[in-house]
């Protein structure tokens, strides 16, 4: 058995395991097990790091065997530069969470706890798979764990809420099964690597494009089909927004860079001004409305909108850049865009993580996500509100942290394609720091505001240890970017040489 | 000298780290002893590098620290260049910190956040030496947004205080609106030359002179003008040139020593170092040149008229500082950069002297900043009045002192220009020595002469400052007499800035200057002639006239003069325009997308709406599945029917 194989395998059977053992043990054996499992997945998820090449384009750790032959599907696992940071982040942030939930979560917790593995297994394997129907059910079984989380453990209107999600996204996914059909029919074989290389007439491509579209547009979200994210957010636990943020919505800008650029390059080409002008407007629309959200959940949910919609146009970026002609060379200014999205993707991760464990932390001690009725915490959580503000910061993108690195790439990319994309994604130097900063001094600064704030108690040992872990990383990578760049490097160059041949 | 530039940047940083962190393990004075100890380090390193410079052979230093990261073929490094531009301001940005930090000491005395604000002062040391000494484009523009962050943590220093809290965040959404226009010049820049060194820009500058981008329409504007605007534009934020100089007055909500350190001495001179420091660049654009003078010329003057109004004492040096940075901003759209870059030098020991004394001051007092309730302070604070008198002196360029020096240089040179929009810059810096020498003469007559309009109890309690606050004004005191005479000739004339700043021939106005410079007691006598110095003599007696001969004449002429009172009290309504007109808008904005946008139509029309049709027609449908067997039997005949006339036809 592979190691990607392991690493799906592991916290799906571990999850099973909890739910086995549940949590009536004494010792609260169940939390004990989720948390062991989770950071064997860890680090055995280092060895994708380790024993990487970080010099080739091609398919690693690849592991093949036939499934379903009468339809030529198979079990097909492999990753490159793409995905490996993906699942490098997926098995970091779920030891976080479980360790998140550990005393918070009252109700049913080994179920909670078994959920977020389960839930893990799968976003590994939608990450490694490259059979596009192995891809498709790990795609569609992540939803049931998710859908459980809101529901189960949300507030109160989460039934809303989680059908909202559910439908959105099942939605787009249906499409998404009639293009992978389609492209089966045309290629004989479900590995999306030969999908890649399927030449596909333009009206085809155009459909493809569009399938593909409605089923990433959601998971990302891209403005105008983004009204589930800040409900989903806002009734999930504290858990389900991290990896709901953090993990879920990367599902789409993967999705554009493995199916839809590769597959159908020619639409993409015809079709990006749209896709620049829905990522700009998630950029600019967004962050008004994120300026004037009462709910702290809310308004992290808008800035993670508002954020993605940079990874969006960083991969759409390539095609206007390309054609501008004052340019002599603009393959340097595409590479920017393609690496600031993924860089991008990475550092949200990382960062709207935090800000949700931050509002968690919040919300354990007050029960209330209202910006409203918080004032002057830096008075009784002086050291909570360094780090909230340090998030804060990193969230307006501010050099030194990973929030930087990405929006940076992909706004000098920007300007290489036309001064105006560039103007109107720099913005969010304005708006970014505007909602953020607004939030912190409602929230955080000020004098006591009432007596629930005089009363909070500082951050415990637990919650502590997290956020300074994600400080830690939020900081590595703003310093030093540079190894994530060098793993993504063939595999994304590979990638624009691929997307910018036509296939017709 | 790797090691030796290393060390000078990273030292105050492991200070600030160790203040910071260990705050509660090493206490106050560990604390303070650290952070001190790791920005004197910087300062002695930084002198010897810029004795090394005069007066041995040290030659300009270019190197890379580390690859930050590489991509498509473009290498973002961080990295130090040094050269003599460089050495001077890391002299100064050192020097004065370093005061600040000893003078802190006594002026935080009491404060539960002791250990916190020496973290910042020395984190904000760091980030201002990793700005002036970078040599690209990317860690400059880290040092930028760094020293705007700590400058937010600063004015929120005393974060119970709901006018800081607010001031912190305006002054950092401020900035940030210059920064975004920085960004779009880097990235116009980085489009054009492929990278983001300096020395790589610089050397491709000639080469993209003619090149043009296409903005709005069919029209095409020079690369370089658009680029030297948009950086401009930064340097508008970051050195508070109208309009965005909102945030530097509210920023005087922070304690005393950062509006010294940071909102006087260094980092708001950031913008005025980077335009010398882009010379090569601002050289081909007349253009933005002229919007250069322009910017600063207003700034210069317009601000300092409000200076006049204020009677927090803090507020009119902020208001001198904001006029002052005009003058250097002017300067630099003259092509005078290093006259412009000397007055920054003279400015920063002048103003923070200034800044210190004022604090000095209002410790005094028991924190007071009104000046109405001072005056007479003379007798009971001699050390800090000989001081103020010295830093007032050189802030109007009374003969011989630093500022008399720089300024005279710098008004001469902007007379000698034939930049468009020079005639007005002239203009304004002339009219404008009669204001500076007005507002500081009243509030230096306000705060140590005449009636003593302090309470009693206050009166009784007035004490001069301990010695950690004396020494650093004292200290700082003597260079603002003093040093413009060793070094006019050599920095101005003398080709100090060979390599570091570059001029084109046409623009030289001080090479002009220079032909006619004798050395720096020649350049005094010449001064003693010029009308200058009769304008900075008016404003001094003027302001004995009205606030020690006759102090009931300012209220007659406030009230004759109503209109243009409440203009200047309101600071000319742009702080209401900022926050009643474009704040509310954008919220406005917000809400109306929000509420409209997303509520209303996608959520409520489009989403809910299909989910509400599914169910309204589900509701309908339903009817036809009555349950009656006729029905059916009906629907089927009629069916039959048409279909059968249907095959038929």
């Amino acid at each position: 058995m592979g190691l990607l194989s392991i690493l799906i395998g592991l916290p799906v059977v571990g999850g099973l395991l909890v739910l086995a053992v549940g949590s009536r043990t004494a010792a609260r054996l169940d939390r004990w097990l989720a948390l062991a499992i989770s950071l064997v997945t860890f680090v055995l998820s280092l060895a994708l790091y380790t024993g990487f090449n970080f010099g080739t384009a091609d398919m690693q750790f690849v592991e093949r065997v036939a499934w379903i032959p009468a339809f030529n599907i198979e079990y097909y696992l492999g990753v490159d530069g793409i995905s490996t940071p993906l699942i490098l982040l997926s098995t970091f942030l779920t030891p976080m969470i479980i360790v998140a939930g550990w005393e918070v979560i009252k109700k049913h917790p080994a179920q909670y706890m078994a959920a977020f593995l389960i839930l893990e297994g799968l976003m590994i394997g939608v990450f490694a798979a490259l059979d596009a129907m192995l891809f498709y059910v790990f795609w569609e079984a992540m939803l049931i764990p998710m859908f459980i989380i809101i529901g189960v453990w949300g507030g109160e209107r989460r039934v809303y809420a989680t059908v909202k999600f559910f439908l959105y996204t099942f939605l787009g996914s249906v499409l998404m099964l009639v293009a992978l059909v389609y492209l089966y029919l045309q290629s004989g074989s479900f590995s999306i690597l030969d999908f890649h290389l399927l030449p596909l007439p333009s009206s085809a491509q155009l459909w493809i494009f569009l399938a593909f579209l409605v089923a990433f547009a959601v998971k990302v979200p891209m403005w105008p089909v983004h009204t589930w994210l800040p409900d989903a957010h806002v009734e999930a636990p504290t858990g389900g927004s991290v990896v709901l943020a953090a993990v879920l919505l990367k599902m789409g800008g993967y999705g554009f860079v493995r199916f839809s650029l590769p597959i159908a390059p020619d639409a993409s080409a015809v079709l990006d001004g749209f896709m620049i002008a829905l990522s700009l407007i998630a950029v600019v629309y967004i962050g008004f409305v994120a300026l004037v959200q009462t709910d702290m959940k809310k308004l992290i949910a808008y800035s993670s909108i508002a954020h993605m919609g940079f990874v969006t146009l960083g991969f759409f970026l390539v095609w206007a850049i390309l054609r501008n002609t004052s340019l002599a060379d603009g393959m340097s200014g595409v590479q920017m865009g393609v690496t600031g999205a993924m860089v991008q993707m990475i550092s949200h991760g990382l960062i709207s993580g935090a800000m949700f464990l931050c509002v968690g932390v919040l919300y354990d001690r007050m029960h209330s996500r209202q910006i409203a009725d918080y004032g002057g915490v830096v008075n009784t959580m002086p050291k909570f509100a360094a780090l909230m503000v340090f998030f804060s910061m990193a969230n307006a993108g501010l050099p030194g942290t990973s929030g930087f690195v990405g929006e940076f790439l992909v706004i000098l990319a920007s300007y290489q394609a036309n001064f105006w994309y560039a103007f109107l994604a720099a913005t969010t130097l304005v708006l970014g720091a505007a909602y953020t900063l607004w939030m912190v001094k409602r929230v955080v600064f000020g004098d006591i505001a009432n007596d629930h704030v005089k009363d909070l108690q500082d951050m415990n040992r637990r919650e502590g240890l997290l956020l300074l872990i994600l400080a830690a990383s939020v900081l590595a990578l703003g310093l030093y970017p540079a190894p994530l760049i060098e793993m993504m490097e063939p595999t994304l160059v590979n990638l624009i040489t691929h997307v910018t041949q036509s296939k017709l | 000298m790797e090691n030796i530039y290393l060390t000078v940047v990273l030292s105050p940083l492991v200070a600030a780290l160790v203040a910071g962190l260990f705050g509660k393990q090493v206490g106050r004075m560990g604390a303070h002893t650290v952070t001190i100890a790791g920005v004197a380090t910087s300062c002695l390193l930084s002198v010897y590098t810029l004795y090394s410079m005069l007066f041995g052979d040290l030659g300009t230093y270019n190197g890379t620290v580390y690859q930050w990261m590489s991509v498509g073929g473009i290498n973002m490094e961080v990295g130090f260049l040094v050269d003599r531009l460089t050495a001077l301001m890391m002299v100064v940005v050192t020097f004065v910190s370093l005061m600040v930090h000893i003078y802190t000491i006594g002026y935080m005395h009491d404060d539960p956040g002791y250990q916190r604000f020496f973290s910042y002062i020395s984190l904000f040391t760091f980030a201002m030496l990793m700005l002036v000494m970078a040599n690209n484009f990317l860690q400059l523009f880290f040092g930028w947004e760094a020293v705007g962050l700590v400058s937010y943590l600063l004015i929120g220093f005393w974060y119970k205080r709901p006018t800081a809290i607010f001031a912190n965040m305006k002054a950092f959404l401020v900035n940030r609106i210059g920064d975004f226009g920085f960004l779009l010049g880097i990235a116009a820049l980085l489009m054009f030359t492929g990278s983001l060194d300096y020395g790589d820009t610089f050397a491709a500058a000639e080469g993209i002179a003619a090149a043009q981008i296409n903005i709005v329409g069919d029209a095409n504007w020079s690369l370089l003008t658009v680029a030297c605007i948009c950086l401009f534009v930064g340097a508008m934020g970051k050195s508070a040139q109208v309009p965005l100089h909102v945030w530097l007055p509210d920023s005087m909500e922070g304690p005393t020593p950062i509006s010294a350190l940071i909102h006087a001495a260094t980092m708001v001179t950031a913008g005025v170092f980077m335009v010398a420091r882009m010379s090569p660049l601002f050289e081909l654009s007349e253009t933005a040149l002229t919007f250069v003078i322009v910017i600063g010329a207003t700034t210069a003057l317009f601000t300092g008229f409000l200076g006049l109004v204020q009677n927090d004492i803090k507020r009119v040096v902020a208001y001198s500082t904001l006029s002052q940075l005009g003058y250097m901003t002017v300067a630099l759209g003259a092509s005078a950069y290093a006259a412009g870059v000397y007055h920054l030098m003279t400015h920063a020991f002048f103003k923070a002297l200034l800044f210190l004394a004022a604090g000095s001051v209002i410790i005094g007092l028991h924190h007071e900043q009104d000046m109405r309730k001072m005056g007479g302070l003379k007798k009971y604070m001699p050390i800090t009045y000989w001081t103020s008198l010295a830093g007032s002196l050189a802030l109007i360029g009374f003969p011989g002192t630093a500022g008399f020096f720089s300024k005279d240089a710098l008004i001469e040179a902007v007379g000698h220009s034939t930049i468009a929009g020079s005639g007005y810059a002239y203009f304004c810096v002339l009219a404008g020595v009669f204001v500076t020498a007005l507002y500081t003469f009243r509030m230096f007559f306000l705060v140590f002469h005449g009636k003593e309009r302090m309470d009693e109890d206050a009166r009784h309690h007035v004490h001069e400052s301990p010695w950690v606050v004396r020494v650093p004004l004292v200290l700082l005191a003597i260079p603002s007499l003093l040093i413009g005479w060793p070094t006019i000739g050599p920095v101005l004339f003398d080709d100090y800035f060979a390599g570091a700043i570059f001029v084109a021939a046409p623009h030289d106005v001080l090479a002009e200057l220079g032909a006619d410079f004798h050395g720096a007691f020649g350049f005094l006598l010449h001064g003693l002639q010029s009308p200058v110095l009769l304008l900075a003599f008016a404003g001094v007696v003027v302001a004995w006239y009205l606030y020690l001969k006759n102090p009931l004449l300012p209220k007659a002429i406030k009230e004759r003069t109503e209109f243009l009172y409440r203009l200047l009290d309101n600071k000319y309504y742009l702080d209401d325009f900022n926050e009643k007109v474009l704040a509310r808008a954008s919220r406005m904005l917000g809400q109306g997308l929000w509420r409209g946008g997303d509520a209303a139509v996608i959520d409520g029309a489009l989403v809910n709406g299909s989910a509400n049709a599914v169910g309204w027609i589900a509701g309908k449908v339903r009817r036809i599945q009555t349950g009656y067997l006729y029905h059916y039997a009906f629907a089927m005949v009629i069916g039959l029917c048409i279909l059968i006339a249907w095959f038929i036809w």
